[in-house]
């Protein structure tokens, strides 16, 4: 592996340097940068060899497992309550947006359908789990590129939304409330009225951020034509949610392919797109997403039905024999579940599509002649999060 | 500090060092999994304030710190290199461990690649529980570790032993 890649890169040097016809002697030797795999600027446990050629990547190897935790081979010894309690944890910034497809898939198996206040609940959760990840994203993303001050925003403003999660579910960072059937309580008194008021705190915060950020000079000028995915490229990679959507593929599966556990169906809204496929675009559509989540969670509140919040389940929830893939539109992209039953307590095999490990899987091709500052801001815009990536 | 050593250090200077040290832990921040959101909510989010404990979460390297938070799942993979993170700390050195995959592999006691606790690679002076914890159990986690280090004998700790790691 080594040698190859020396080769490639001893080949790479010698074609740089016969194009630009530059003296021998200032050739600069290959030298190895290591990046993790406990670096901040790798939301978690990455770590990327890159190569370089004096301030270019030759080659990047990203290096995953660090922070592999098995959940598939857990899921099989876990009964299906257990199992969200655990793949809460996979995506941790927007936890309750991965108990979700798991459960769609166990109610398709089970021939349950959750009743219309419950669907509403799920889907507010669902957005509010959005809110919550991409505003750390939003914040985070400042820090990366050496502006401190947009995280202290983002992890101020997120505190709103957690309060809002946590005092409906009990739960501050992994509720464990989707439930087979319906959700596991009914929204507190007086919920609504203050989730309006979170939703109001978030909407300044984008406010503040398009200010301090996407008005930026410094930011547009390392962001702006860094890291430029191609759609067909990035569709030929897997890429999904905003990654792919700022590439100018208008394709969001909670629009295209909606499920009927989840109330998409009964509102307005919007899919943001952006033509250039760059850093900055990547930004501006998240950016733009959360304020979209705002407005859908507006509206689910202004419909929120009355009526039960469960279905009639069994106390011991046996899944029939079968097989279903769900997958859904989560903060990070598609996140899908392939549950196989054969008729047990628990799962006899489940099989998770996470987004974050498409989205990653173009990194070497993106990071391939790109500069070393110019890493961290690729890696910051792809936005993955390590468990998702490792699971 | 050849009166530390010697071990005939008076008890007021010892109180005077021990409240200075307590007062300006460095902490590296080993963010892992989960926890590492919640640490940052404590250390870097105004509604928690971490400094006001005296503790400055801005150490660019262990090489720095005095005090390291191991927070989220510690898998077989990474152990090595908190091992390695762990020598690389000046001495005197305290560990903090956050959330139950670290103190003893929580939701993966059962999984083939979680290390069952990070006292297994290191010696770990507070144990923070929760799944995660809260950003407030981390800070009464950091005011224990400053009533310890209030109450450390200067001359017991510095006695000249080799230090015993691992259990």
């Amino acid at each position: 592996m080594t040698a190859i890649s020396d080769r490639r890169q001893l080949a790479y040097i010698a074609a740089q340097a016969a194009d630009a016809r530059v003296n021998v002697e200032l050739e600069a030797e290959g030298m190895t940068l290591n990046i993790g795999p406990q670096h901040p600027a790798t939301h978690g446990t990455l770590r990327i060899v890159a190569r370089l050629d004096g301030e270019q990547v030759v080659e990047a190897d990203p290096v995953m497992g660090y922070m592999h935790r098995g959940y598939e081979k857990l899921s099989e010894v876990r009964t299906y309550p257990q199992v969200t309690a655990l793949i809460n944890r996979i995506d941790w910034l927007g936890s309750f947006a991965n108990e979700v497809p798991f459960i769609l898939a166990a109610e398709q198996l089970m021939g349950v359908e959750a009743p219309p206040r419950a669907r509403h609940i799920r889907t507010i959760l669902f957005e509010l789990a959005r809110i919550a990840n991409v505003t750390l994203f939003l914040g985070d993303m400042g820090v990366q590129l050496g502006a401190v001050t947009p995280i202290f925003y983002a992890f101020r403003d997120r505190e709103h939304i957690l309060n809002q999660i946590e005092s409906a579910t009990g739960g501050r960072f992994h509720p464990n409330f989707d439930r087979i059937g319906g959700v596991k309580d009914d929204l507190p008194a007086g919920w609504i009225s203050e989730t309006k008021q979170s939703l109001g705190q978030i909407r300044k915060f984008c406010d503040v951020m398009e200010d301090l950020i996407v008005g930026n000079e410094i930011f547009q000028a390392r962001c702006r034509g860094i890291g430029v995915i191609p759609a067909d490229v990035g569709l030929g990679y897997g890429l999904s949610g905003a990654n792919i959507r700022s590439s100018g593929v208008d394709w969001d599966l909670r629009r295209d392919n909606p499920h009927p556990g989840l109330a998409y169906d009964a509102i307005d809204w919007k899919v943001w797109t952006h033509p250039d496929g760059d850093s900055f675009a990547r930004y501006w559509v998240r950016l733009q997403e959360v304020r979209e989540a705002c407005h859908i969670v507006d509206q689910l509140l202004d419909t929120m039905p009355a009526g039960p919040i469960m279905a009639k389940v069994p106390r011991i929830i046996k899944v029939p024999e079968g097989e279903a893939f769900v997958e859904t539109e989560n903060p990070l992209g598609v996140m899908g579940y392939y549950v196989v039953s054969q008729g047990g307590l628990e799962p006899f095999r489940v099989k998770i599509r996470s987004a974050s490990f498409s989205n990653m899987s173009i990194s070497p091709w993106l990071l391939k002649g790109s500069y070393v500052p110019d890493v961290i801001t690729i890696l910051a815009s792809l936005y993955f999060i390590l468990g998702d990536i490792d699971r | 500090m050849g009166l530390v050593e010697s071990g005939k250090l008076p008890k007021s200077l010892t109180a005077l060092l021990n409240t200075s040290r307590k007062y300006s832990l460095w902490v590296y921040q080993w963010g892992l999994a989960c926890c590492a959101i919640e640490m940052g909510a404590a250390f870097g989010s105004p509604r928690y304030d971490v400094m006001r404990l005296g503790v400055i979460p801005l150490p660019a390297s262990p090489r720095q710190a005095d005090l390291v938070v191991v927070s989220g799942t510690v898998t077989d993979k990474m152990a090595p290199a908190i091992r390695r993170l762990y020598e690389q700390m000046p001495e005197p050195k305290y560990v903090i461990s956050m959330g139950s995959c670290a103190n003893c592999g929580g939701p993966y006691w059962d999984s083939y690649s979680v290390t069952k606790g990070v006292d297994q690679i290191i010696p770990v002076d507070v144990y923070v529980p929760g799944c995660p914890p809260r950003p407030e159990a981390l800070l009464e986690g950091i005011v224990l570790l400053q009533e310890l280090i209030q109450n450390e004998d200067m001359a017991a700790k510095w006695k000249g032993d080799p230090l015993a790691l691992g259990s």
